[in-house]
């Protein structure tokens, strides 16, 4: 895990504090999420502290400080989705996964998280599993969409 | 060039050949300036056209992949549309185009056989690609597969299919940003200077000054954008006009507001426009670095902006000494990590310099201390992809576009209940009823319709009566809403408008900074106001409805100082929904709070279940359903809802097979 | 000079400065909540709007620059309003527990609620709640109270350059924090307290020790001595009716006496013994090639601020323990052999402007065989609040002398409550050690006055000395960073941690008015120019501790008691 976050810094060598944010974003994207450790040393190797650095990071929603279900649920609550009754899907995917946003279930299967404007308006309302989007989501078809994926993890694991 | 070093220009010069004319990009910008000889020019004229693929020689399939795109399954198609190729055999260029603006008929799929009108067909999910495909390589039309075709001289229309101005969409727009955009290649920047691209940019460095050049942006009448209207010339002019040994300019891609996606579609679909408005306006204000700062939730935008980029850099459009003007340009990208409030400009500029993304109080400007305590211009994406244009147009041109205060046009994403939901670009000037019922499409369903919201969570709603309100920055503030950025959500008579104000409010609330009292601590009271009247009608308790009743009152006065005294302009606008819905709805208000009733039947919490005992069959699903034993009823005769421990779950309404639950 | 209209009256505003300042030299009183003197604008709190004629919003005076022609109105309708509604918003997630609270009666929001009128709760929505930090022996965190004005952050941050604390997470939902929300304890804060001085309301406050002493007080078994630093007998005079700059050190014996103290003694005594010792190490190692410059060590927050991030200097930080804790050491060994009473029985207090004292206290180097060498540390706060307790009328009290032994100091050892006092006081004696001779001058201007770094280079016998003197740590670092790159003219260094020395310390009475602590630090240049003994090694009584019980300076039964090591940290945030 530590060489992750040394293996980022690296590649910014007498970095100053506008590469905060970048080698934040790089560093959880390799770890899946911010650890007190890569805090810890990214603070170091900015010369700025612990403190500053949880600061900064805690003010987006980007950053996370706990890791991600194996499928990342994202939910739109932007506008147009919310007009078309994002509202309702929301409460449905917090049924069908047992979980409330922000969190991440017990298996670490999946985690759910709601996000500004995804920018598909059009489609609305939408959700993004892993990055992969569905259209037109309503609370009867969350069910299903939530369940094929339960099927591909037990499918990933009898391979793997 | 001499007639001793007449060259015949060689085919490989558009492509990235090594080692590329070193005229190259003079030549395609000032053409034909090297280009003495007749065959050359010819060439390079038949290159320009196989470029805009004027005409095609071997078949080509465009697939409208722009996020949009992907999001209604253009994936999909295109794996279908190559599968397809591989097993026809059929020789065909492939290419992944940006968003064209109709994104209720996405996924979009376009053929251009040679000799033919290139032929727009909707919504070609995967299972459609083969049959339709095998259709127009037939030369026939599949059924109601058709949306419209872009006719041109020499070719060969479809028969019965409207054409691009025709279509009811596209016709009543004026597409000065979204020129390009589902059109191009955004991969080619070949295709785009061939269709007139960088013309701009080497005009105005050879032959403006600086300061001419924002005298001549200060003719234009262009404004920001972005939202905030700010006349984009005086800006760069406090910039230009502010010594220092660094200037910045940054183009704000943040595009926060939930429902829109303009920027996102231009930079996706014809970036290189934007790197040509960059350059522009870096060149004015004598910046020689240049930050775009663009959500992070825009991946597809980032990778083509980065491909352009590169493109740009190696065309020398870019980079060191710029068409050899002297003028250097390097521009990073900064990714956003998800804060609505760093659309603000102090509040980007913290951003960008690695901090909590927190206004600052303002003066100083930061046209004349802005990032790093440098002088720095930030304008919006739309900003800057209009000056292209407004100077292969001219000036005059683009200031005669529009009303007496609001020049050119204005990209709208079109949302919420309207039949053709997508990207719109219309004159300033165009009515707001315009871009509803004739563009839009109107309310589908035939629903009611209710409202149009403009402006995001800054802006307001615009009531039927006020439809014929035309699209100008001021016009629209007179009727209590904003330009916004250009979010504009249609509403129907099933959408609850204290609900609207409600989820503003609290979107409002989760993306406040926190820094200042009025808008961190004031929003939350107001959202809990609204709360109180859209919510809680079972739970609520004696004293609770008399803060309900104050509430009204309260929400005004909250809402003045939240304008008066906040920091920022997000906290200065976040009253604007709710300002705006009690202004033209408030009776909506009223009723929720004196009658706790909400008749659109939005707020869950206010309706009231009953069973219509005519139509229930005794079935018994539904009492054995409710979480509160709520229910009441023998079998086989009719049941009834006790009031009093019904929590309004609507598990009832969900099971009843024979229709007999009602929500009021 | 700018011309401009205020509230209808033609005021002066000087070009380039903000209307607050305008205003503040006008007479006119517009209230600030978020405001740092010298300290860019955060413009956070908004409480300083006015109307300002031509803008369409209200304008923050604090960071908007006068302009010739402006017209403004502090207090129109629109303003009041605006501001009024803040304080209730403030309110409305405020707990409603003033009269349980530190602060009350002296607390800023307190008293802007009253002034403004506040008479009904106007919203009763949800109200954030965290849990207290009370790891810190220093200083007690009620996020609950925060109104996140953010002057602690920026003090923190900007002042002291230690960045213990940072706002944390956004919005409503902002509170002020270590990273990860750990305690006080395990983060880098030196516990200056420099944040409580800023602190408007009862979110940030010293660790309070009132109990034990009052619990000793009661025990028939202790022993209980009290000592007082030279800063607050110089500074309590204010919290009982006197006029600022008064010093009130007989009136003050007495009180504690009265209180039940079995001893009053005099910090300004051990602070002559760590003058004796520190000028003795500081020739020692002048004269045998020793670690230069030498630094002092008598400020517990400095001390901790290297230990955490500038470990390489340790081995310049002189040896000698504080004066407090000097103190602390005879009492429990050279007080309780003539007394006739074990170490144990013996409670030992002391009244320190400053919460740092707190922490140093509980360092096990300060103690020995499990015993600490002092016992409490109360602030001058929390003095006053004893004093009240106790219903002490100081104008009924006629003025006493401290205990022997430890009772007499010379004015050297007062001067240790301003920034500059040990340097002059020690440089006097280091002089006497060098030469046999006085100082001939009476003081040294160059180090005297509230400038946070203050050079000189002083000529004694042959050598000359180059001296600095520093307060506030973010000073302190420039200073470390210069002789990092290589400045090697400096022998002798004194930091204080608090901007001013102690009479500006972390535990002095809250306010922000810059008068009150120049009239506190002309009492000890007063004190200096009236008084008789002018050096430490002047002192008979500090004399007879040496002949009877300690031998001579530096001798091995002053480095048992009187010296002490320190210990690189590494913080885990």
């Amino acid at each position: 895990m530590t060489m992750e976050v040394d293996r980022v810094l690296d590649k910014y060598p007498q970095a100053g504090r506008d590469s905060l944010i970048p080698i934040l974003q790089e560093v959880q994207e390799g770890e899946g999420f911010l650890s007190q450790n890569s805090i810890v040393r990214i603070g170091r190797h900015l010369g700025l502290s612990s403190a500053k650095i949880y600061g900064v990071a805690t003010f987006y929603n980007q950053f996370r400080f706990e890791p991600q279900g194996q499928f990342h649920v994202q939910i739109c609550r932007g506008t147009a989705c919310h007009v078309r009754g994002s509202a309702g899907v929301l409460t449905a995917l917090e049924r069908a996964l047992g979980l409330k946003a922000g969190e991440t279930s017990q298996d670490g299967l999946f985690s759910l998280e709601v996000v500004a404007c995804i920018g598909a308006c059009g489609l609305a309302p939408v959700i993004a599993v892993n990055g992969e989007f569905h259209a037109a989501v309503t609370p009867e078809t969350v069910k299903s969409i939530i369940n094929d994926y339960r099927k591909q993890a037990r499918e990933d694991d009898d391979e793997g | 060039m001499t007639k001793d070093e007449k060259r015949h220009c060689c085919e490989g010069c558009w492509e990235f050949a090594d080692p590329k004319c070193p005229d190259l990009v003079k030549c395609l910008l000032f053409r034909p300036r090297g280009v003495v000889d007749t065959m050359a020019r010819e060439r390079v004229d038949s290159r320009v056209n196989a470029l805009k693929r004027v005409d095609v020689s071997t078949p080509v399939i465009y697939v409208g992949a722009g996020t949009c795109g992907l999001g209604a399954g253009a994936a999909g198609t295109l794996e279908a549309v190559q599968e397809w190729i591989r097993v026809t055999g059929t020789k065909a260029q492939v290419i992944q185009v940006g968003c064209i603006g109709l994104c209720a008929e996405e996924p979009l799929l376009d053929v251009q056989l040679p000799g033919k009108a290139r032929l727009s067909l909707r919504h070609v999910t995967r299972d459609k690609v083969v049959g339709y495909l095998d259709s127009v390589f037939a030369n026939e039309i599949p059924a109601k597969g058709a949306l419209m075709q872009f006719s041109g001289e020499g070719l060969e229309n479809w028969p019965s299919v409207p054409t691009w101005q025709e279509h009811p969409f596209f016709a009543p727009q004026e597409r000065i940003v979204l020129k390009n955009c589902g059109l191009v290649d955004p991969e080619s920047i070949g295709e785009y200077i061939a269709r007139g691209g960088y013309q701009a940019l080497a005009t105005t460095l050879t032959n403006l000054t600086r300061t001419e050049l924002c005298t001549q942006v200060e003719k234009s009448g262009l404004r920001g954008r972005g939202g905030g209207g700010f006349p984009t010339g005086k800006k760069w002019r406090f910039a230009l006009d502010t010594p220092a040994d660094q200037k910045f300019l940054v183009c704000n891609a943040d595009e926060g507001d939930p429902g829109a996606f303009m920027d996102r579609a231009v930079i996706e679909g014809d970036p290189h426009r934007l790197l040509e408005g960059m350059a522009i306006a870096a060149y004015a204000i004598g910046a020689s670095k240049a930050y775009v700062y663009i959500r992070a939730e825009y991946p597809l935008a980032i990778a083509r902006l980065n491909e352009a980029i590169k493109q740009a850099h190696s065309f020398g459009l870019l980079g060191e000494n710029i068409l050899d003007s002297g003028f250097n340009l390097h521009i990073i990208i900064k990714q956003g990590a998800g804060a609505f409030v760093c659309g603000e400009e102090t509040a980007l500029i913290a951003s960008i310099e690695g901090k909590r993304g927190m206004p600052r109080p303002r003066p100083p400007y930061p046209a004349v201390q802005g990032l790093f305590g440098k002088p720095t211009v930030i304008n919006n994406v739309e900003t800057l992809s209009n000056l292209p244009e407004m100077f292969t147009m001219g000036v005059e041109a683009f200031a005669a576009m529009g009303t007496a205060t609001s020049k050119g046009s204005k990209v709208f994403a079109l949302s919420g209940k309207v039949c053709n939901t997508g990207l719109v670009e219309v004159r300033m000037g165009t009515t707001v009823r315009k871009i509803v019922e004739e563009i839009g499409g109107g309310v589908p369903d035939n629903r009611a319709f209710k409202a149009v919201q403009i402006g995001g969570p800054s802006g307001g709603c615009i009531p039927a009566s006020h439809l014929d309100t035309v699209i100008d920055y001021e016009s629209l503030k007179e009727v209590g809403a904003m330009m916004g950025s250009g979010g504009l959500v249609v509403m129907d008579e099933d959408n609850c408008m204290v609900d609207v104000a409600r989820f503003f409010m609290d979107f409002i609330q989760k993306e406040s900074c926190g820094k200042c009292i009025p808008c961190r601590e004031g929003t939350r009271r107001m959202l809990e106001i609204l709360n109180a009247i859209t919510q809680g009608r079972r739970s609520e308790k004696g004293f609770s409805a008399l803060h309900r009743f104050q509430g009204i009152l309260q929400l005004e006065q909250l809402a003045k100082v939240i304008q008066d005294t906040s920091l920022c302009g997000l906290g200065q606008s976040a009253p604007n929904p709710v300002l705006s819905t009690l202004r033209w709805f408030r009776e909506e208000y009223e009723e929720h709070i004196f009658n706790r009733h909400c008749a659109s039947r939005v707020c869950k919490e206010l309706l009231e279940y009953t069973i219509d005992p005519d139509a229930c069959t005794g079935c018994t699903l539904c009492a054995r359903k409710c979480p509160t034993e709520a229910i009441m009823g023998a079998k086989k005769s009719p049941h009834y809802v006790i009031q009093e421990r019904c929590i309004g779950c609507g598990s009832c309404l969900e099971v009843c097979r024979a229709g007999a639950v009602r929500a009021q | 000079m700018i011309d401009l209209m205020v509230n209808n009256r033609r005021v002066k505003g000087e070009p380039g400065e903000m209307l607050l300042s305008t205003l503040k030299r006008a007479g006119v009183h517009v209230p600030t909540l978020c405001h740092l003197e010298g300290l860019f604008p955060s413009g956070a709190c908004r409480m300083c709007v006015v109307e300002v004629e031509g803008v369409s919003g209200l304008v923050p005076s604090c960071a908007y620059p006068v302009r010739e022609g402006l017209t403004v109105f502090t207090h129109s309708t629109r303003a009041v309003q605006a501001r009024k509604t803040i304080i209730e918003l403030l309110l409305a997630n405020h707990p409603d527990d003033c009269l349980y609270c530190n602060r009350n009666t002296h607390c800023d929001l307190q008293k802007l609620a009253a002034d403004y009128n506040v008479r009904s709760r106007q919203y009763f929505g949800q109200r954030t709640s965290h849990n207290i930090d009370m790891s810190s022996p220093s200083i007690v965190r009620d996020p609950d109270k925060c109104i996140l004005c953010g002057k602690c952050v920026r003090v923190c941050e900007e002042v002291q350059g230690v960045a213990c604390i940072d706002f944390v997470g956004r919005g409503s939902k902002t509170t002020v924090g270590t990273a990860f929300e750990q305690g006080l304890n395990v983060s880098s804060c030196v516990n200056c307290g420099q944040c409580i001085m800023v602190c408007p309301t009862g979110a940030l406050r010293e660790h309070s020790h009132i109990k034990d002493v009052l619990a000793a007080l009661d025990d028939p078994e202790k022993k209980v001595v009290v000592q007082h630093a030279p800063a607050i007998s110089v500074t309590v005079g204010e919290e009982l009716g006197l006029k600022p700059g008064t010093d009130a050190f007989g009136v003050l014996t007495a009180a504690l006496r009265g209180m039940g103290f079995d001893r009053v003694f005099d910090t300004g005594f051990s602070a002559d013994l760590t003058v004796i010792e520190e000028a003795s190490e500081l020739v020692h190692r002048i004269r045998n090639g020793g670690r230069l410059p030498m630094i002092t060590s008598c400020s517990p927050g400095w001390v901790k601020f290297t230990e955490e991030f500038y470990p390489e200097f340790m081995g310049n930080i002189s040896t000698c323990k504080s004066p407090q804790q000097m103190m602390g050491a005879i009492v429990k060994s050279y007080f309780a052999q003539q007394e006739g009473t074990e170490p144990a029985n013996i409670y030992s207090v002391s009244i320190m402007p400053c919460v740092a004292k707190k922490f140093e206290a509980s360092r096990p180097e300060m103690g020995s065989h499990g015993t600490p060498d002092v016992d409490a540390v109360l602030t001058t706060r929390e003095l006053v609040q004893l004093l009240a307790m106790r219903g002490v009328d100081a104008s009924k009290l006629r003025p006493e002398r401290a205990d022997t032994p430890f009772g007499d100091r010379s004015t050297a050892g007062k001067l240790f409550g301003a920034t500059g006092g040990v340097m002059e006081a020690a440089l006097r004696t280091a002089h006497f050690i060098l030469t046999g001779e006085e100082w001939p001058k009476s003081r040294i201007q160059s180090l005297r006055g509230m400038a946070p770094r203050k050079e000189a280079q002083v000529k004694i016998g042959g050598t000359e000395l180059g001296v600095v003197v520093v307060s506030g740590l973010m000073e302190a670092r420039t200073l470390l960073e210069e002789i990092r790159q290589g400045r090697d003219d400096i022998h002798f260094i004194e930091v204080m941690t608090c901007p001013g020395g102690c009479i500006a310390g972390g535990g002095q009475p809250q306010h922000s008015d810059p008068e009150i602590l120049k009239a506190r630090m002309q009492a000890l240049y007063a004190i200096d120019r009236d008084g008789d003994v002018r050096t430490a090694h002047s002192n008979r009584s500090v004399q007879r501790l040496y002949d009877e019980f300690l031998g001579e300076p530096l001798s091995p039964e002053s480095h048992r008691l009187l010296h002490t090591h320190y210990v690189k940290r590494n913080v885990v945030l």
